[in-house]
């Protein structure tokens, strides 16, 4: 790892002040979980880190309106035990719950995980966000079985992101703060999918700090995660689910599905196939079926069209607390 | 000559009752030092410099400007100008700084350039290894093809197995400080007493110069044996930066790979016999690679040895990739998985109970009264009757139960070992000899063995080891340990006894030869009235303690140690047919290690082995990328090992038996590490109705298998 400055900011106007114009100035320090473990890899070497983890505003949950604010170093295990939470958005719980490892949970936030690397095996070599060398991509022809079956040009890894589909899928707004002034992004622009080696895949600007996500009052809604180990391990498909309904029809459905795609991949398909439907093991099913239309596996993973479609009709039949 | 063997077994007081092992409260304290915790004053770190590429030469490297970093005390090169490397990790430099963060920055400030060669690190493709693909030539019995004609049932089928790394939690490597011409070393070792002379020819000085010392390590499963370079160029930074203690340890992705494997293998294979489960013919092609160097052939048809009709191709495949080191139980896992899969394809093929076809074939194994007990005992356990059905047979729903059952042989005979034990005149006993506990219960074992022999408990016992100093003891490798350490002991505690007894039988007025040590005294046999407490005994000592030695030999272990175990696992998974996810429910896993001196360490080494063979069978396999060359998962992130949640019921069934009894002790870390993968996959076959022909069986493989590369079959 190389040599770094390291500011412990209290307030976010120190944070922000902290921050440079380019990712090498300066990179945000949360739980460390990933950040550290790219900077041991000499993958990033920011020249300074900004701890935000004091900034004690950033730490809490708490009701705004009828909805709910999330401060950005809210770690996984207050979350996951958040009663709000748990109430009204177990979509998110379930989601974080899915990191199996309570050392991860206690350390890790919520802006890290939207904010976090891929984890894609060329990108940890050092081959860049889109895999490459010599011009060629490495995924395409190479080891890609954990890899996009929703590409999206050039990117071919997987949006990292637990919270990501579900935040995407609930419709739920990130609040970036830098030195000039904040803005609101919508969940599902905050995740972009690069084009090049270089690119970021969020929103961020490297003046920015991510510093809380706003989510209005949410319906029924639930995440399912396949994951071949109960221990630490990645998912290998996820679905995301947000349903508004009319007694047992459903009015609405956002469905996004995780770890298909460079960003959280909203599966408009599926949606048009569930309204003015009751939530049946069949509907679900069929619901499934329609949101993996489309998909592009490469030569190792077209299994993860089965997993992405199992995994919108479980977390259909969750949210709508049907037994199959 | 005294009388050396172990006592009946219904007169045991100590050996055979369940022992917390001794350490148990260090180690899960925290309080227990690694050669890895092994701290010293002044020490520096090292950290080396590994090739990117597969395959390439060094053009040149200029190591200028890494002397100049910070903190940096020696840099050493041992690939220069013109050296050929053939794997990636291959070591090229070393560095020795004050932090390892220093060391890091130095060693990316050496400047290599590279002339990049072609590589090869896919074996899968045999087609594609051409020259690399070295064939061992057909070896043929009897008739195949007449044989294969004649079968009411033939079976046909294709089966992979991986390279897999060791990925030992604590990293090959050691703490080494001279002091003079006198070295200290600190490695990670299965050998104590041996590893210093390994080390000492590799630096050309007298092996009486290194002192080894190591109470504990983490794991090694057959690839810590040697002193390695990395021992050799940690002494040579520390006499390069002059003579400060050298800290030089793998990082896991170096330790992942270069630091061994076990070899992968793959193979086509037929299986012929008659509707009532005699097998006739087996016929294999079947290549592997352990590296460089190719690879292993797995002992095929394993167990089952004695069939009739048999023809083997195989072929070593050299690829450019970290090599291959004894891998728990070398060889055995793959035969095993191979052979029991294959039968398996074949009982199914004909529609009959594995378990009866395995039984009605076990004329043609070496041990068919032990295995059939095994297996009744075992498919008892299992529920098997109740439980097993026809291959896909699992009913309606997305979850299928199903049950695997696979055989395991090893060897397990004692290796060469000397014991000390000193009794003392306060009474207190010493134990001292040049092992080392794995983390197996080696300490325990001892001392229960001392304790049983001179009518003690385990704590009167002062367990030494870890220590070239002490008495020499073989490595720890191909279950040798427990019969080599327990018999020794065995002899020096009775060959100390016996002068204990000359020095006592005065003041008892009876026969030396007519004493015992029983429950802390000594007393006439059959006249327990005549006895004095251990202590008082010890007092009659004087000033001089007793110092005595047991040695086991391997040619004459006169009744104390044996080979030739046998054993039999059953797996039951339930596997959910719409993910590819396999949950383990249980494994049943009958063990045979001949006399069992602690029950409970020798259930927990069977844990151990069916636990690192779950690994094995659902998660574990090398990624190699055929572009890079490189290993793509050297870490514990996509190096998938498991977890707690991961690992279902275990359910141990120790063999205790008169018959295994009177053979004495026999190894067991590698026989108990060798069935489950196999006895997994049959289990999985037998719940979703297919093979899945390659191991592991995680969900890309199992989905595969179901539905079709393209999930092209339709999906139920």
């Amino acid at each position: 790892m190389n040599n770094f400055e390291y500011i412990n900011a209290t307030t976010v106007q120190e944070a922000t002040a902290a921050l440079g114009s380019s990712w090498s100035d300066a990179v945000v320090l949360a739980g460390g979980t990933d950040l550290l473990s790219l900077m041991k890899d000499y993958v990033m070497s920011p020249k300074r880190l900004v701890n935000i983890k004091n900034i004690k505003e950033l730490g809490t949950i708490s009701k705004a309106g009828t909805g709910l604010r999330i401060g950005a170093a809210v770690t996984f295990d207050q979350l996951a035990s958040n009663p709000l939470v748990r109430q009204g958005y177990p979509s998110l719980a379930q989601a974080v719950m899915g990191v199996t490892s309570p050392q991860i949970r206690n350390m890790g936030t919520v802006g890290g995980d939207l904010c976090q690397r891929p984890r894609c095996w060329y990108y940890r070599l050092g081959h860049g966000v889109l895999g490459m060398k010599d011009g060629k991509s490495l995924v395409a022809e190479g080891e890609n079985k954990y890899h996009a079956i929703f590409p999206s040009g050039a990117a071919h890894f997987v949006s990292a992101s637990s919270l990501g589909p579900a935040l995407v899928a609930m419709g739920a707004k990130l609040k970036l703060v830098s030195a000039s002034g904040s803005r609101e992004v919508d969940a599902a622009k905050f995740f972009i999918a690069p084009q090049s080696n270089e690119a970021r895949e969020i929103a961020l600007l490297p003046n920015e700090i991510l510093t809380e996500v706003l989510l209005a009052a949410a319906g029924k809604n639930a995440t399912y995660e396949v994951r071949q180990k109960d221990a630490l391990d990645w998912p290998l498909a996820t679905a995301s689910v947000h349903l508004k309904m009319k007694g047992t029809i459903v009015e609405s459905a956002n469905i996004v599905l995780g770890h298909v795609g460079p960003t959280p991949y909203h599966a408009a398909g599926a949606e048009r196939a569930l309204v003015g439907k009751t939530i049946t093991a069949e509907t679900a099913m069929a619901a499934g079926e329609a949101a993996v239309a489309g998909a592009k596996p490469l030569s190792q993973n077209a299994y993860k069209i089965q997993l992405a479609r199992v995994a919108v009709k479980r977390a259909l039949l969750e949210a709508a607390g049907v037994k199959a | 000559m005294p009388n050396y063997s172990w006592p009946p077994m219904d007169q045991r007081k100590v050996m055979g009752k369940a022992h917390n092992r001794l350490d148990g409260f260090a180690k899960s304290s925290g309080r227990a030092k690694y050669p890895s915790d092994v701290n010293r004053e002044g020490m520096v770190y090292g950290v080396i410099l590994t090739s990117p590429h597969a395959h390439c030469t060094i053009k040149s490297i200029d190591t200028t400007a890494a002397q100049k970093m910070p903190g940096v005390t020696a840099v050493r090169v041992t690939a220069p100008a013109g050296t050929e490397i053939q794997w990636a990790g291959a070591e090229i430099a070393w560095v020795a700084a004050d932090t390892e963060p220093h060391a890091r920055d130095a060693v990316r400030a050496i400047q290599v350039a590279y002339n990049v060669l072609p590589h090869f690190v896919s074996e899968e493709k045999k087609s594609k290894a051409g020259t690399r693909a070295k064939p061992a030539g057909e070896q043929t019995t009897g008739d195949v093809d007449e044989a294969l004609k004649a079968a009411d049932g033939v079976s046909e089928g294709y089966y992979a197995i991986p390279v897999l790394t060791h990925s030992c939690l604590e990293p090959h490597g050691q703490v080494i400080e001279w002091k003079g011409d006198k070295m200290e070393y600190w490695p990670s070792s299965q050998a104590v007493s041996t590893v210093a002379g390994d080390l000492a020819q590799q630096l050309k000085i007298p092996a009486s110069q290194i002192h080894v010392s190591m109470d504990y390590m983490g794991g090694g499963f057959g690839s810590k044996f040697p002193s390695d370079i990395w021992g050799a160029e940690c002494a040579r930074l520390s006499k390069d930066s002059g003579g400060k203690p050298v800290k030089l340890f793998l990082d896991r992705a170096t330790e992942l790979t270069i630091a061994g494997v076990r070899p992968s293998a793959y193979a086509n294979i037929k299986v012929a016999g008659k509707k009532d489960g005699t097998i006739t013919a087996w016929q294999s092609e079947s290549w592997a690679t352990g590296g460089f160097t190719g690879g292993g052939m797995p002992p095929i048809p394993y167990i089952f040895t004695g069939i009739p009709n048999r023809r083997l191709n195989h072929a070593a495949i050299s690829t450019n990739a970290g090599g291959a080191r004894a891998w728990r139980a070398p060889n055995h896992q793959q035969a095993c998985f191979l052979t029991f899969s294959a039968i398996e394809d074949f009982a199914a093929k004909i529609k009959m109970d594995p378990v009866e076809v395995l039984v009605k074939n076990l004329g043609l194994t070496a041990r068919a009264a032990l295995y059939e007990r095994q297996i009744r005992k075992a498919q008892e356990m299992a529920d098997w009757k109740k439980l097993w059905h026809q291959r896909g047979d699992s009913g309606s729903g997305n979850i299928k139960r199903g049950l695997g059952i696979a055989l395991s042989t090893w060897g397990g005979a004692g290796h060469p070992s000397e014991c000390r034990i000193k009794i003392n005149p306060d009474g207190s006993v010493e134990l001292e000899q040049g092992t080392q506990d794995l983390g197996v219960g080696t300490r325990t074992v001892v001392a229960m063995v001392a304790a049983e022999s001179l009518g003690l408990t385990v704590p009167d016992i002062k367990v030494k080891i870890g220590d070239n100093a002490y008495p020499v003891s073989g490595p720890s490798g191909g279950s040798t340990t427990v019969g080599g350490v327990s018999s020794s002991t065995r002899k020096a505690a009775v060959n100390a006894l016996e002068q204990l007894f000359l020095k006592v039988a005065p003041a008892l007025n009876a026969d030396p030869a007519k004493l015992e040590a029983v429950g802390g005294k000594i007393q006439v046999k059959g006249d327990p009235s005549k006895s004095m407490t251990w202590k008082a005994a010890c007092q009659k000592l004087g000033v001089s303690s007793i110092s005595e030695t047991g040695k086991n030999d391997p040619k004459n272990p006169m009744g104390l140690n044996t080979q030739g175990a046998g054993g039999v696992q059953i797996a039951d998974v339930s596997v959910d047919v719409e993910t590819g996810v396999v949950k383990m429910n249980r494994v049943v896993a009958v063990a045979d290690c001949g006399l069992v001196i602690n029950p409970k360490t020798a259930e927990s080494q069977v844990y151990g082995g069916v636990i690192m063979n779950i690994c094995g069978a659902l998660m574990e396999e090398r990624v190699m990328d055929e572009t890079l060359g490189r290993v793509l998962n050297a870490d514990m992130e996509f190096y998938k090992l498991a977890g707690i949640k991961d690992i279902g019921e275990i359910v141990v069934h120790m063999d205790v038996h008169p018959d295994n009894d009177k053979r004495g002790v026999i190894g067991l870390g590698e026989p108990s590490a060798i069935s489950t993968i196999a006895a997994i996959s049959n289990a999985v076959a037998n719940a979703i109705g297919v093979r899945v022909p390659r191991v592991p069986l995680s969900p890309d493989h199992v989905l595969t298998a179901l539905y079709g590369k393209n999930m092209e079959r339709s999906r139920a």
